[in-house]
C-alpha cells in the first residue's frame, strides 16, 4: 500500500485548528491568527457587535451628561457645559429625595428581604421528607416567574378600599378601611413586602445548593459530640453558608442604587410620588416624559458611578476578611 | 436518622407548620383570583371571601377573549417570546461558545461583557441608541436590544466548558471547522441546557412591561402586560378591552374582568412552570460555580 505523504505546514494542519493544542512556530502574526480563528471569529461577530452597539457606545452617550443636548440641534451640535448637571444634582432637593428614597429602599430590602430567604432556606433543609420539601419548594418559587403587573395587580387588588383586605378590615373589624395605595407613608413597607413574598423563595436556591454540599459527617461527629440542633446550626450550616452570604451582599452592594425599576414604577401614583419616587422612575420621568435628556444622562451616571463604586468596595472588604470575593 | 429530644421534636413541628403557611400565602392569592374570575355578579358583590366559586360564570372570560385589543396583544407578545427568545439563544450560544476557544482577544472581550454586569449606561443612552438604531415603535426593539443578557452568557460559557475537549479535537482530526463543530458537536450535546436558557429567556420577554411602555407608542403593539396593567392597576378595564362593550348586554363585573385578565396572561408561565423547575436548580448552580 502507497501512502501519501504530504508535507503540511503547522498551521493549515487540521491540528492547528485547535486552539486546545498548542503548535510552536516562531511567525505567529496577527494575520495568521485571524486566519485561524476565522470561523470563530465569524460566531462571535453578532455577540461582539451588539455588545459594541447596545452596551458600550451608550457607555459614550454618557458624554451627554456633560452638553447641553437636545435632539434637534444632534450630539455634535450640542454645547459642552462640563459638570453643570451634576452640580444641579445636589441643588436639586427632589433629587435629594429622590436618592434617599432609594437608599431606604434598598436597605429595607438588604435588612428585611435577604435574612429572609437564608432563614427559608434553612428552614426548608431542615425538613426530612424529601416529597414535602419538593413539593415547598416549587410553591415558593413560583412567584418569581411573575410578572410585576401582575404581582401589583395582586397587590392593588386586595389592598384598594373596596379590596379584599379593606372589606375584613371594615365588616369583620369594624375598623376604619386604610387607604394602602395612596398614603405615601405606607408605600415603602408594601414594596418591601412584595419584594418578600415574589424574591424570598427564589433566594432560597444558592442557600440550598451551599447547604447541600455539606458533609453528613460534620453533623454526625456533632452529634457525637452532644451538640444541639440549633448548636449544629450555629457551628456548621452558617459557616458553610458564608462565602455564599457574602458573594451575594456584594452583588447587591452594587445594586444599592437600582431598587426594581418596574415594581416601583407599577406602584407609583400622584399621591406617592413623594415617598415612592427612586432614581430610575426619576431619571425617565425627567428624561423621556420632560425630555431634559442631559439632566437625567447625569443622575443616570451618578447612580452607576456609586454602584460601580460599591461593589468595588465591598469586594476590597469581602476580601480582607478573607473570603474569595466576586473577582 | 438521630433520635431528637423532645424540644427539638417541638421545633420540628412548628417549622413544618411556619412553611406550610408561607406556602399557603403564596398561594391564597392564586385561588381568590381564580374564584372570583369564575364568579357571577351576585356572588362578587354579595360576599366578602370567596374561595371557590359558588357557581360557575364564564362571562369575563367571553368578554376579554372576545376582546380584539386583547387577543392583539396577547399575539404581539406571542410573536417577542417566539422570536426574542430564538434571537437570544443565537446570539448567546455562538458568543459563548467562541469564548470557550481560546480566541483572539479572548480575555478582553470577557472583561468587557463582565463589566456591562457591574456597570451599564443608563436609560437614556440607551434610549438614544435604540432611537438612532431605527428600532423605535418597532418591535424589534424588545428583542435587539436585550439580545444577550451578561449573566446567561458567562453560564453558558462555563457550560460549553464542560463538555469533553477530545470531541472537538476528534472532530477537528474528521476535518471539521469551528462552525461545524458547532453546530454538529457542541449544540446537539446541548440541548437541555438550550432549552433551560430559552424558558429563562422566553419567561423574561413574557414578562417584560417597561420595555414596551418606553419603546412602542403605538397601542396596537402593545405587549399584553401592558395592556393587563391599563386592566388591573389603571382600574379601566373596558377601556383597555377596546370597548367592545355595546356589544353585551350587560358587562361582567369589572372585579372577575380583572382576575381572569390577570389569569390569562399568567397561564403559559404556570403551563411552562414545570420544566423550568426542571432546569433551574441547575441552570443556576452553575452560575454560581466561579470560574
Amino acid at each position: 500500500m502507497k501512502l501519501k505523504v504530504k508535507k503540511i505546514d503547522p498551521l493549515d494542519s487540521p491540528l492547528a485548528v485547535s486552539n486546545n493544542i498548542p503548535i510552536k512556530r516562531k511567525k505567529n502574526s496577527l494575520k495568521s491568527k485571524l486566519w485561524r480563528d476565522r470561523y470563530l471569529l465569524l460566531l462571535i461577530f453578532p455577540g461582539v457587535l451588539y455588545f459594541l452597539i447596545y452596551r458600550y457606545i451608550p457607555m459614550a452617550g454618557i458624554l451627554l451628561a456633560f452638553k447641553d443636548y437636545s435632539p434637534f440641534r444632534g450630539f455634535a451640535e450640542s454645547p459642552w457645559v462640563g459638570l453643570k448637571y451634576f452640580k444641579l444634582i445636589f441643588e436639586d432637593a427632589e433629587v435629594i429625595q429622590v436618592i434617599w428614597n432609594t437608599l431606604q429602599i434598598s436597605m429595607l430590602q438588604i435588612f428585611f428581604a435577604f435574612p429572609i430567604s437564608i432563614v427559608l432556606a434553612l428552614m426548608l433543609n431542615e425538613i426530612r421528607n424529601q416529597v414535602y420539601k419538593r413539593f415547598l419548594q416549587s410553591i415558593v418559587y413560583l412567584p418569581h416567574f411573575l410578572s410585576w403587573v401582575v404581582v401589583v395587580g395582586i397587590t392593588v387588588i386586595f389592598l384598594r378600599s373596596e379590596g379584599l383586605i379593606n372589606g375584613v378590615l371594615v365588616n369583620f373589624l369594624d375598623l376604619n378601611p386604610i387607604p394602602f395605595l395612596t398614603d405615601p407613608t405606607l408605600f415603602k413597607p408594601i414594596v418591601i413586602l412584595q419584594v418578600i413574598w415574589k424574591e424570598s423563595g427564589w433566594g432560597t436556591i444558592l442557600f440550598l445548593a451551599a447547604l447541600s454540599g455539606i458533609s453528613p459527617h460534620l453533623y454526625e461527629a456533632a452529634v457525637i459530640d452532644g451538640a444541639s440542633r440549633l448548636r449544629q446550626m450555629w457551628h456548621i450550616t452558617l459557616p458553610a453558608l458564608k462565602s455564599t452570604i457574602v458573594i451575594l451582599l456584594i452583588l447587591r452592594l452594587g445594586n444599592v442604587m437600582d431598587s426594581g425599576f418596574e415594581q416601583i414604577f407599577l406602584m407609583l401614583n400622584p399621591f406617592n410620588m413623594e415617598t415612592g419616587n427612586v432614581l430610575d422612575t426619576y431619571v425617565y420621568f425627567k428624561g423621556i416624559q420632560q425630555a431634559n435628556f442631559s439632566f437625567a444622562t447625569a443622575v443616570g451616571l451618578f447612580k452607576g458611578i456609586i454602584g460601580l463604586i460599591l461593589v468595588v468596595l465591598a469586594n476590597r472588604l469581602a476580601k480582607k476578611f478573607g473570603e474569595d470575593g466576586l473577582y | 436518622m438521630f433520635k431528637s429530644s423532645g424540644g427539638e421534636r417541638v421545633m420540628e413541628i412548628i417549622n413544618n407548620i411556619v412553611l406550610l403557611l408561607i406556602a399557603v400565602t403564596m398561594l391564597f392569592p392564586f385561588l381568590y383570583i381564580f374564584s372570583v374570575s369564575f364568579s357571577s355578579v351576585s356572588d362578587v358583590l354579595n360576599s366578602d371571601f370567596l374561595l371557590w366559586p359558588k357557581e360557575w360564570v364564564t362571562d369575563a372570560y367571553s368578554y376579554i377573549l372576545g376582546s380584539d385589543q386583547f387577543i392583539r396583544s396577547l399575539g404581539v407578545t406571542v410573536y417577542i417570546t417566539v422570536v426574542g427568545t430564538f434571537v437570544n439563544l443565537v446570539f448567546t450560544s455562538t458568543m459563548a461558545y467562541s469564548l470557550t476557544r481560546n480566541i483572539i482577544g479572548q480575555r478582553l472581550i470577557l472583561f468587557l461583557v463582565l463589566f456591562t454586569i457591574l456597570f451599564s449606561a443608563g436609560m437614556i443612552p440607551t434610549y438614544i441608541i435604540v432611537k438612532e438604531t431605527g428600532l423605535l415603535n418597532s418591535l424589534w426593539a424588545l428583542i435587539i436590544p436585550v439580545a444577550i443578557s451578561p449573566f446567561n452568557l458567562i453560564i453558558m460559557t462555563q457550560f460549553f466548558k464542560g463538555i469533553p475537549e477530545e470531541l472537538t479535537e476528534a472532530a477537528i482530526i474528521d476535518g471539521a471547522n469551528d462552525i461545524q463543530i458547532f453546530t454538529k458537536v457542541i449544540l446537539p450535546l446541548s440541548k437541555p441546557a438550550l432549552a433551560a436558557f430559552g424558558l429563562f429567556y422566553a419567561v423574561g420577554h413574557w414578562n417584560s412591561y417597561f420595555s414596551g411602555v418606553l419603546y412602542l407608542n403605538d397601542p396596537s403593539k402593545w405587549p399584553i402586560q401592558v395592556i393587563l396593567r391599563q386592566i388591573v392597576i389603571v382600574n379601566e378595564p373596558n377601556a383597555a378591552l377596546g370597548g367592545h362593550a355595546a356589544m353585551l348586554e350587560a358587562l361582567p363585573p369589572p372585579e372577575t374582568v380583572q382576575m381572569a385578565a390577570i389569569l390569562l396572561a399568567t397561564l403559559p408561565i404556570l403551563i411552562v412552570y414545570p420544566f423550568l423547575q426542571k432546569h433551574f436548580a441547575k441552570g443556576v448552580m452553575l452560575g454560581s460555580v466561579k470560574g
